[in-house]
């Protein structure tokens, strides 16, 4: 059985959570904060996870993290707001072992 | 004023599906939808990316699930009110209701489907702080009339498939066309990205890149647009700004419907009709919440015909209804045309 690894999650309203995420379901931070409803329905993940549409939109706290952006991520980081040079969308990092102890915030609604 | 038996709010996958099973019942469908076409998200957001969970379907793209749906539904001949916005509802004392547009159209129908998905895809708005004094003054955020620039000076923004296609269609409109993105790379059809590229060679179209638009300029109408790039700010005169920044979706004016919100989707009456608070108002795929809930197009086809069926017994009270399967009963159009399995021929072997 495989072990849940820990995610900091600082919601819109600056309210921390620590999520205990399963790393065996295929997900991604955006599906995870969609799990825990750590945003309001219809405010993260509106493309469903393609990268279409920056509601999923985090900046990264700690350097947990090593990947990089990817290219479609990158262009929709290119014209979306609020962003930072930590900005990352949710849906293009998936949830497993290597990002055990992540820190995010989810961005203001687009 | 359009008269209809359902009128569907939305032209996703759902309610395109729900035209065809309403008019197994012979039910006549109307629908509405904000965009000048079909399609809802599959067609605005993803028309290029594979499905996999159609039943049937091994893999389908989104855009040619859109093209079969209509394939499927022609001969019900359904009425289409597109690039309006479903603004007010006003139920009259024989149950039937009128929902009028933003732009006035009235459709008069026995029920209502709201099958909105997402919600109205409305433009984002660039954060430019006088952006809204501009907006019909020079600035549009949506191409509705191209002969509103001709031989005009226009400057388009963004960096995917609407901004590449309006600056290609645009270059033969207006007398200068200006496509600007904050990046190089632009991502869109690749032949659309070749075709842009063809014409900045040939001087149709000016390509500024990177660069991003940081403020508007003029008296009481568009005169210039400033742009920025890594600090330096130029200025750069203009009739029009287009900012085609991509779509977001919004509830919009059925959220004051009266119909139960929960989690900006509407509550229905779980696995039975589908039928919202308001009896005749029903609300299916994406747009719905009830428990066990799953925001899947195959739930939405399954909606879609419960829904029908309900409404078929709204409409024909007391009327005795057999389920038929089209394998053995065949499709009968609006259109007069018939589809159905061939006759078995009998024959003895001697």
């Amino acid at each position: 059985m495989t072990k849940d690894i820990t995610i900091i999650i600082t919601d819109r309203e600056g309210v921390i959570h620590q999520v205990q995420a399963p790393t065996d379901m295929n997900l991604n931070i955006m599906e995870l904060i969609r799990m825990f409803e750590l945003a309001p329905e219809g405010t993260v993940g509106v493309c469903g996870g393609m990268a279409m549409c920056a509601s999923c939109q985090c900046y990264i706290l700690n350097d947990v993290l090593k990947t990089e952006r990817n290219d479609d991520e990158e262009a929709m980081l290119s014209e979306a707001y609020h962003i930072k040079s930590n900005s990352r969308l949710g849906c293009q990092i998936p949830i497993s072992d290597a990002i055990d102890g992540l820190e995010l915030e989810i961005a203001p609604e687009q | 004023m359009i008269e209809t038996d359902i009128l569907i709010i939305g032209a996703g996958p759902t309610g395109l599906f729900a035209v065809f099973e309403a008019g197994l019942l012979k039910l006549k469908c109307h629908i509405i939808d904000a965009l000048p076409q079909i399609g809802g998200q599959l067609a605005e957001l993803y028309p290029k990316k594979p499905i996999f969970d159609i039943p049937g379907f091994p893999e389908v793209l989104a855009g040619d699930l859109v093209t079969n749906l209509m394939e499927q539904i022609k001969q019900f001949q359904p009425g289409f009110t597109l690039a309006e916005t479903a603004e007010t509802i006003d139920k009259l004392e024989d149950g039937t209701f009128i929902v009028t547009t933003n732009k006035g159209t009235k459709h008069h129908s026995k029920a209502v489907a709201i099958a909105g998905g997402l919600g109205t895809f409305e433009p984002r708005i660039p954060q430019l702080k006088t952006i809204s004094f501009y907006e019909e003054k020079g600035v549009e955020y949506f191409v509705k009339d191209p002969e509103l620039f001709r031989n005009k000076r226009i400057v388009i923004a963004g960096g995917g498939d609407s901004a590449l296609d309006w600056s290609i269609f645009l270059s033969n409109v207006a007398s200068e066309v200006t496509l600007v993105h904050r990046r190089n790379e632009f991502r869109g059809a690749l032949d659309s990205v070749e075709k842009v590229q063809e014409l900045k060679k040939s001087g149709t179209i000016n390509l500024i890149t990177p660069a991003e638009v940081v403020a508007i300029n003029g008296k009481n109408h568009v005169e210039s647009i400033t742009l920025e790039n890594e600090g330096v700010q130029q200025v750069f005169e203009t009739d029009f700004f287009i900012p085609l920044f991509g779509l977001t979706p919004k509830l919009g004016a059925i959220a004051n419907w009266g119909l139960e919100i929960e989690k900006n989707c509407i509550k229905v009456n779980n696995a039975l009709d589908y039928q919202t608070n308001i009896p005749g108002i029903y609300a299916i795929g994406d747009v719905n919440t009830y428990p066990g809930k799953l925001k899947l197009i195959l739930c939405g086809f399954h909606e879609a015909t419960l829904m029908c069926q309900s409404v078929y017994q709204r409409i024909n009270p007391g009327k005795k209804y057999v389920l038929k399967y089209t394998t053995v009963s065949g499709v009968d159009g609006f259109d007069g045309t018939r589809k159905e399995a061939e006759k078995a021929v009998l024959k003895s072997i001697n």
